[in-house]
C-alpha cells in the first residue's frame, strides 16, 4: 500500500495546505511519496523532502508544469499513480479541488471529495449538505482519490525527514489551457486557511466600507478578515473571502462573528473553530446558539470600543 | 455553436434536513426540492451568451427521477431552448454522470458546457472536471467572468488567494461560481412559453454505461452539535473571558 500526494508549491516552496494532506496519509498508512511537478522547481522539491514521513519525492521538473494547469498536470498524475500507488491524495484547495476530479476520471475512478476523517485505508468520513451530514462512504476502487479537508488533519513539520529525490519525465504540453496572471490580494494579513484568528463580517456590516473596523481588529490579533456569502453577493468584499459551505472552510483559534446571523450554510463553513464569539443585535440569531461567547448590541458601538479596548491591551 | 447546461435537482438550499433513523442517507420525502443555485447562474451565463450572439442553442439537461424535468423546465422558462432528460432511479457518482453527460455531448457536437461548480447535495465538487477530463477539453473552473473571442475563451477563476485569469481552448467544461452572474427571474409568460418547449426523454439503461458502484455509503449520521456558550454583557467582560478562560488572546 502506498499513497502518492499531489504537492501543491510555487516551485520554490511548498504550501503549507500539503501538510495537513502528509496526516491523513500517514493514517491511511503504507508509504507516502510526494510528487512536485513544475518547472525549475527544485527547491519545492527539496523542501519536501524534508517533510517527516515522506519516503521519496518524485520530481517533473518541466516547463509544462510551471503554471500548474489542470489538463497537463492530471495526465501525469494518472499515468504515475496508475503504476504502483493505491492511494492519490491532495488538499482540498481550489488547486486540488481542480486538478484531482479529471485524474480520478482519467484512472476511471470515483473521488471521495474533502475528507474530514480516516477510518480505515478505504473508509473515509466526508461532509455532506453544507456539513448538516456525515456520510461514511467506503471506496471499492484499486485505486482510491481522494482530497482532505485541512482542517481537520494537523499540518505535519517542515523538517525532520530526508527523502529522496527521483526524477521522472513530463508528459508534454496539451496546449489546451494558458496561464496568464494572477490577481492576489490579502498581501498583508494571514491568509484564512491558516490564520489563527479571524474577525468576520455579515449583511449586518451593511457596506464595504465599514469593514475597514473588522481590518483594524483583525490586525490589531494578527488574523485574517473572512465574510459571509451575504456580505460577498452585497459586494462588500470579493469572493475570496468568503466563508461557508461554497466559501472557505476556517477553523481558526478564534473566531469573531459580527453582524451575521448564522445561516447554516456560513455555520458550514467556520463552526469547528476552537473559539467562536459572535456580536449581532438580534439576540435570537442562530449564530448565538454555536457561539463560546455571546454579545447582544449594536456593531457600530461594540467595535469602536473593542478596538479602544485592543489599543489599551 | 452549442452550448450544454448541466443542471441538478437538489434539497432547497433553504431547507433543513432531516437524517434517516436508519442512518442510510437523508429523508427527500416531501422535502422542497430545486435547482442547484450555482447551476441556476451556469444557465444565466449560457442564456447571456446567446443573448450576445455568441450561442446558438441551449440544452439544458439533467440526470434524475421522473421530478428532474420540473427542474429542465425551469432552465427553460429562464430561456434554455430543448431539454435532455436522462431518466435514473438509481444513486449514481459522478464519474458515471460524467460519462453519461459525455455520450451526450458527442451526440449534439456542442461546444461549451456549463456547470455549476458544485451541487449543494453531495458537495463533490467532481463532474465538470471529470467530463472535461473524459472528453479531452480544456476545463475552467469556478469562473467569475467569462469572455469569449472566436476559439478562445477567457476567464477569471476564484482560486483561495485571489483571481486567476487563463485562456483556454473551445471546446471546453466551464464550472460557475458565484460572482459570475444574478440569474433572472422567471416571469409567469415564460414559464407557461416553456410548457412548449421540447424535452427528450432517455432512458438511463439505453446509453449502455457500465453503472458499477464505485464507492458505498455506510452510513449518515448528524454531526457532533457545538454546546452553546454563555453571554457576556460588554466588551470589558468580553476582553477579560478571551484572555483568560479560553486564553485565545
Amino acid at each position: 500500500m502506498s499513497t502518492l500526494i499531489f504537492f501543491e508549491h510555487k516551485n520554490d516552496n511548498i504550501s503549507i495546505a500539503s501538510l495537513h494532506a502528509v496526516t491523513a496519509a500517514k493514517q491511511i498508512g503504507g508509504d507516502v511519496v510526494a510528487l512536485i511537478a513544475g518547472s525549475s522547481c527544485t527547491p519545492a522539491a527539496e523542501a519536501a523532502a524534508k517533510v517527516p514521513y515522506v519516503s521519496k519525492v518524485i520530481k517533473i521538473d518541466s516547463k509544462e508544469y510551471e503554471h500548474l494547469m489542470p489538463e497537463n498536470l492530471a495526465i501525469l498524475i494518472a499515468r504515475i499513480a496508475a503504476n504502483s500507488y493505491s492511494h492519490v491524495l491532495a488538499a482540498a484547495t481550489s488547486m486540488g479541488k481542480n486538478i484531482m476530479p479529471r485524474v480520478a476520471a482519467l484512472l476511471d475512478v470515483a473521488q471521495v471529495s474533502e475528507i474530514v476523517e480516516v477510518i480505515n485505508e478505504n473508509t473515509f468520513v466526508r461532509p455532506i449538505y453544507a456539513g448538516n451530514a456525515l456520510a461514511t462512504v467506503q471506496s471499492l476502487d484499486a485505486i482510491k482519490v481522494v482530497t482532505v479537508r485541512s482542517t481537520n488533519f494537523d499540518a505535519v513539520a517542515t523538517t525532520g525527514g530526508s527523502a529522496k529525490i527521483e526524477n521522472n519525465n513530463g508528459e508534454g504540453d496539451t496546449g489546451l489551457s494558458k496561464f496568464v496572471s494572477t490577481q492576489q490580494s490579502n498581501v498583508d494579513r494571514p491568509d484564512l486557511l491558516s490564520a489563527k484568528v479571524i474577525v468576520s463580517g455579515g449583511r449586518g456590516m451593511q457596506n464595504g466600507a465599514n469593514f475597514k473596523m473588522l481590518e483594524e481588529i483583525a490586525d490589531k490579533l494578527g488574523g485574517a478578515v473572512g465574510a459571509t456569502r451575504a456580505a460577498v453577493d452585497a459586494g462588500f468584499l470579493s469572493n475570496e473571502y468568503q466563508i461557508g459551505q461554497t466559501g472557505k472552510v476556517v477553523a481558526p483559534d478564534l473566531y469573531i462573528a459580527v453582524g451575521i446571523s448564522g445561516a447554516i450554510q456560513h455555520l458550514a463553513g467556520m463552526k469547528n473553530s476552537k473559539v467562536i464569539v459572535a456580536i449581532n443585535n438580534d439576540e435570537d440569531a442562530p449564530i448565538f446558539k454555536i457561539a463560546d461567547y455571546c454579545l447582544v448590541g449594536d456593531l457600530f458601538k461594540v467595535l469602536p470600543e473593542l478596538k479602544a479596548s485592543l489599543d489599551n491591551l | 455553436m452549442k452550448v450544454i447546461v448541466s443542471v441538478k435537482r437538489v434539497v432547497n438550499h433553504n431547507v433543513k434536513i432531516r437524517i434517516k433513523a436508519d442512518q442510510s442517507g437523508v429523508d427527500l420525502t416531501n422535502v422542497k426540492m430545486s435547482m442547484n443555485p450555482f447551476d441556476e447562474i451556469a444557465v444565466e451565463e449560457a442564456i447571456r451568451l446567446k443573448e450576445a450572439g455568441k450561442a446558438s442553442e441551449i440544452i439544458a439537461v439533467s440526470i434524475g427521477p421522473i421530478q428532474a424535468q420540473e427542474t429542465i423546465r425551469t432552465a427553460l422558462a429562464m430561456g434554455a431552448d430543448r431539454g435532455i432528460h436522462v431518466i435514473n432511479d438509481i444513486e449514481i457518482e459522478p464519474i458515471t454522470i460524467a460519462k453519461i453527460l459525455k455520450s451526450i455531448v458527442e451526440k449534439i457536437n456542442s461546444t461549451i458546457c456549463f456547470f455549476g461548480k458544485q451541487a449543494i447535495d453531495d458537495d463533490c465538487n467532481q463532474t465538470g472536471q471529470m467530463l472535461s477530463a473524459l472528453l479531452g477539453w480544456s476545463q475552467a473552473t469556478f469562473v467569475s467572468r467569462i469572455e469569449i473571442n472566436d476559439n478562445e475563451v477567457t476567464v477569471n477563476r476564484e482560486i483561495d488567494g485571489g483571481l486567476e485569469t487563463i485562456k483556454v481552448n473551445t471546446p471546453v467544461v466551464i464550472t460557475t461560481d458565484l460572482r459570475l452572474n444574478e440569474p433572472r427571474f422567471v416571469s409567469l409568460p415564460n414559464i407557461i412559453k416553456a410548457k412548449k418547449k421540447t424535452i427528450d426523454q432517455i432512458m438511463l439503461s439505453d446509453l449502455g454505461i457500465n453503472l458499477s458502484s464505485h464507492l458505498k455509503t455506510i452510513k449518515v449520521v448528524e454531526p457532533p452539535e457545538r454546546k452553546s456558550g454563555i453571554k457576556v454583557a460588554n466588551v470589558c467582560e468580553l476582553l477579560s473571558k478571551l484572555k483568560n478562560e479560553a486564553k485565545v488572546i
